[in-house]
C-alpha cells in the first residue's frame, strides 16, 4: 500500500507541472498582454499614455522579459505560496481571491455529496425494480437533466426558489452576511442559498451514476450466489445488502474521480450564472481582461482542485475493494 | 483383416444435409454494414431519434424557406409580443389556421408591456407565399417561405424578442450554426483521435507512453474553464465566421482523447492478428495496414462513439456563446440566441425567450438514444 501511495504521488509530480505548462501557454495565448490592453483603453479615453511610465511598469511586472523566465518566475512564486499579482485589481492575487477558494471547495464537494446521497438509493431502486413504472421515470427525469444546459436549469430554479422560498436572488449567502464574520446563521444562510446550484450542478452526475450502480447491480443480480443465497432462505433485503450490494459499489467510488472534471466545469459555469462568490464568475472576467496571473491561479487551482481528488478516489477505491491488486505482476 | 473402408461414391452436397433458407442464406451473405442496419432498425426509440435528427439536419439546409421571417427581420410595434396561439376555428366556423391580432397596452403601474388577443381581427396563416426576401445561403435572392405571416399581419409562434424579432424564425436559422459545430467538431476530433490513437496503438513503445500521459494531463483538466480560456484568446478582431470555426476547433481539440484511447487499445489487440501480420510481412507501409486492415474492423463502433460525443459539443457551444465567450451575433446559434435569457427577469416576465433551449434538449436526447442504438447495433455480441 506505502508504495502504490509513494508511485501514485511520484505520477502526480509531471502532471501537475504538465499542467502548470498548459496553463500558462493558455493565458500568454492573447495577443499583447495587461499593459497593452491598458494603454488601449487608456487611449480610447483620450488619455495621454506615458511611454516611459508604461515601460516602468512593464519592467516592474517582469513583462519584458523572456517567456521561459516569466513561466520560472511564475512557478517558483506558485511553490512559494505567492499566487502573483493580480493588475486589475492592483492587489496580490491571494488577497483578490479570499474566500473564493475555500468556497469553490465547499460547493464541489457538497455537489459530491449530493450526488452520493440521491444516486444511491435511486440506483438500487431502479434495479430491484427494472422495467417497473418508478424505473422508467426515474430514468426519464434522469435524461432530462443530462440534457438540459446548466445554466438555464439554475436560472429557473433560482426563480422558484425566490418565490417559493423567498430566498435572495444570486450569491452564496445573504447579502446581510457578505462581510459579517462566521457565525451560527451565516452557515445556515450558505446552506439556505447552496443547494440551487448543487441541484443544478449535480443532476447530470447523478443521472450517469444511476446508469452506472443500475447497471453493476442488474449484472450482480443474476449471478448464481445470489439465488443460491436467497434460494436457501436469506431474507431478501439481507441477500441484497450484504453481497451484490457490496460488490456493485465500486462506480461510487471510481466514478466521483472521473466525474470531477465535469462537476468543477458545472459549477464554474454555474457560478456565474447565479454570480456566486466563487472562482467562476472572476475567472471569466480575468479572462477577458488578460489579467493572466489572476486567471492562471484559478485554472492551475481549478486542474489541482481535479488531479488531487482523482489521486484520493484512486486511494480509496484501492483500500476499500480488495479485488484491486496494487503492484501489478499477478497478471500478464 | 481385410483392410479397407468405405467411401460412398455418390457426389456429396451439402445443402442436402443442412439446407439454407433464403432468409438464412440472405443473412449469412449480408455485409457488416447491413447487419448493423438490420439490427438498428429493431431498436425502435433509436430509429425515431434517427428520424428526428435526419429532419433537424434537412432544415439546416433549407432553413431560410423554413422560417417564416428573415433573421433580422424587426418588428418595432411588437416588441416581447408572447407566443401567439395557432386557431383553426373561429366563432364555430373553419377558416382553416389563422391567429388573432395582437392588441398592446404598456401598463402604466408597472411598465410592462401587455399584450392581449383581438379577436376581431384575424391574420389566417399562408403556405408556399412570398414574404420577407432573403438571400439563401448567401448565393441568390428569394421571397419563397413554406409557410408566413398574412400580408400586413403576424404570425408570433414563439413570441418575439427584445427587438421584435420573431422567435421561432431566429430558432430555425439558429439550428444551422448549432448542428454544424458539433458535426464539424467531431470530424476535427475524430481525425486527431484516429492519427494519435493510431499512432500510439500500433508503435507502442515510448509513443505510446507519451500519449498516454498526454491524454491523462488534458483529461484532468476541467473542460469548460479551458474552454474558455481558449476561447477568450480568439483575437477579437476576427470575422465571425472565424470565430466560429475556431469555436468548433477548440471544442475538437479536447475532446479527442476518449476517441484515441479507444483506438489506441483496439489497435493493440488487433495488430496481432494474422491478417495484419499477413500485409506486414508482404512489406504493406503502417499507414496502409492501419488505414485498409486495421481500422475498417471496428470503424463502426468508432462511428457509434461519436455520436454519443457530439450532444456535449453542443452544449459546449451554447454554454460558451451564452457566456459571451462562443459566438457572437450576427452568428445565431442556440447558445446566441439563449444570452438574452441571462437575467433573471426574463424568466419571470418574457419566459418564451428561453425557448431556443427546447431544440436543445431534443437534439442532445436524440443523439443520445441514436447513439446508443448505433453502438448496440455496432456489437456483434448482442
Amino acid at each position: 500500500m506505502l508504495s502504490y501511495l509513494i508511485q501514485r504521488i511520484l505520477i502526480m509530480i509531471p502532471t501537475l507541472f504538465a499542467i502548470s505548462i498548459i496553463t500558462f501557454v493558455i493565458i500568454q495565448l492573447p495577443p499583447g498582454d495587461y499593459l497593452s490592453t491598458y494603454i488601449a483603453e487608456l487611449q480610447s479615453q483620450g488619455e495621454n499614455v506615458d511611454i516611459a511610465k508604461i515601460e516602468a511598469l512593464r519592467a516592474q511586472y517582469g513583462l519584458d522579459k523572456s517567456m521561459i523566465e516569466q513561466y520560472w518566475f511564475w512557478v517558483f512564486g506558485l511553490l512559494q505560496g505567492d499566487l502573483g499579482f493580480s493588475f486589475e485589481y492592483q492587489l496580490p492575487v491571494s488577497e483578490v481571491v479570499g474566500d473564493r477558494l475555500l468556497l469553490t471547495l465547499i460547493l464541489n464537494f457538497t455537489t459530491i455529496l449530493f450526488i452520493w446521497l440521491v444516486s444511491f438509493p435511486i440506483g438500487i431502486y431502479s434495479a430491484t425494480h427494472q422495467y417497473s413504472w418508478g424505473d422508467y421515470g426515474l430514468t426519464f427525469i434522469g435524461f432530462i437533466g443530462l440534457a438540459t444546459p446548466n445554466f438555464l436549469l439554475a436560472l429557473v430554479l433560482l426563480y422558484f426558489a425566490n418565490v417559493w422560498f423567498g430566498t435572495s436572488i444570486g450569491g452564496l449567502m445573504d447579502p446581510f452576511y457578505i462581510d459579517q464574520p462566521w457565525s451560527f446563521a451565516k452557515i445556515l444562510s450558505i446552506l439556505e442559498h447552496l443547494w440551487v446550484p448543487v441541484v443544478v450542478i449535480g443532476t447530470s452526475g447523478t443521472a450517469s451514476m444511476i446508469r452506472r450502480l443500475r447497471a453493476n447491480m442488474l449484472d450482480e443480480l443474476q449471478k448464481q450466489y445470489v439465488i443460491t443465497a436467497k434460494a436457501k432462505g436469506l431474507h431478501p433485503l439481507k441477500a441484497l445488502i450484504k453481497y451484490p450490494l457490496r460488490t456493485s459499489l465500486n462506480p461510487f467510488i471510481a466514478d466521483i474521480g472521473n466525474m470531477l472534471p465535469q462537476i468543477i466545469s458545472g459549477s464554474a459555469i454555474v457560478s456565474m450564472v447565479l454570480s456566486l462568490p466563487t472562482t467562476g464568475p472572476m475567472l471569466i472576467s480575468a479572462l477577458q481582461s488578460q489579467d493572466m496571473y489572476l486567471a492562471g491561479s484559478f485554472l492551475i487551482f481549478l486542474a489541482m482542485l481535479t488531479v488531487i481528488g482523482m489521486f484520493l478516489s484512486d486511494l480509496a477505491l484501492a483500500w476499500l475493494d480488495p479485488r484491486i491488486r496494487l503492484g501489478g505482476g499477478a497478471s500478464k | 483383416m481385410s483392410n479397407t473402408h468405405f467411401v460412398n461414391k455418390n457426389h456429396f452436397d451439402p445443402n442436402k444435409e443442412e439446407s439454407l433458407t433464403p432468409e438464412q442464406e440472405r443473412y449469412y451473405l449480408a455485409t457488416q454494414w447491413q447487419l448493423m442496419w438490420w439490427k438498428l432498425k429493431r431498436h425502435r426509440l433509436a430509429m425515431v431519434s434517427g428520424g428526428i435528427l435526419a429532419f433537424m439536419y434537412f432544415s439546416v439546409i433549407i432553413a431560410e424557406l423554413l422560417a417564416p421571417y428573415t433573421l433580422t427581420s424587426r418588428n418595432t410595434d411588437f416588441i416581447y409580443a408572447p407566443p401567439q396561439e395557432l386557431h383553426i376555428f373561429h366563432e364555430g366556423s373553419f377558416v382553416g389556421p389563422f391567429v388573432y391580432g395582437l392588441k398592446y397596452q404598456l401598463n402604466m403601474k408597472t411598465l410592462k408591456r401587455e399584450y392581449t388577443e383581438n379577436t376581431g381581427i384575424i391574420h389566417p396563416v399562408r403556405f408556399f407565399c412570398s414574404g420577407d426576401s432573403y438571400q439563401f445561403w448567401g448565393l441568390f435572392n428569394s421571397s419563397f417561405h413554406i409557410f408566413c405571416p398574412a400580408k400586413n399581419g403576424m404570425l408570433f409562434l414563439l413570441g418575439t424578442d427584445r427587438l421584435g424579432r420573431d422567435v421561432l424564425s431566429r430558432i430555425v436559422y439558429g439550428t444551422r450554426i448549432s448542428l454544424t459545430v458539433g458535426l464539424i467538431g467531431i470530424i476535427f476530433s475524430f481525425l486527431i483521435g484516429i492519427t494519435i490513437g493510431g499512432l500510439a496503438g500500433y508503435y507502442g513503445g515510448w509513443i505510446d507512453n507519451l500519449t498516454q500521459r498526454t491524454i491523462e494531463v488534458i483529461r484532468s483538466f476541467p473542460e469548460l474553464p479551458l474552454w474558455m480560456a481558449l476561447s477568450a484568446s480568439l483575437p477579437i478582431t476576427w470575422s465571425p465566421i472565424l470565430i466560429y470555426f475556431g469555436i468548433t476547433l477548440i471544442l475538437g481539440m479536447l475532446d479527442w482523447t476518449g476517441l484515441a484511447r479507444a483506438v489506441r487499445s483496439k489497435l493493440l489487440s488487433l495488430r496481432e492478428e494474422d491478417f495484419a501480420q499477413a500485409a506486414q510481412l508482404m512489406g504493406a507501409k503502417p499507414r496502409r495496414v492501419i488505414a485498409r486492415h486495421l481500422l475498417p474492423s471496428f470503424t463502426s463502433h468508432l462511428i457509434a462513439s461519436a455520436t454519443l460525443s457530439i450532444p456535449s459539443m453542443i452544449l459546449g457551444e451554447t454554454a460558451l456563446s451564452f457566456l459571451g465567450l462562443g459566438l457572437r451575433p450576427p452568428i445565431t446559434s442556440w447558445g446566441v440566441l439563449l444570452t438574452e435569457a441571462q437575467n433573471i427577469n426574463a424568466v419571470e416576465l418574457y419566459p418564451w425567450i428561453m425557448t431556443p433551449v427546447i431544440p436543445v434538449i431534443i437534439v442532445v436526447l436524440a443523439f443520445n438514444f441514436f447513439g446508443d442504438g448505433l453502438r448496440d447495433a455496432a456489437d456483434p455480441y448482442r
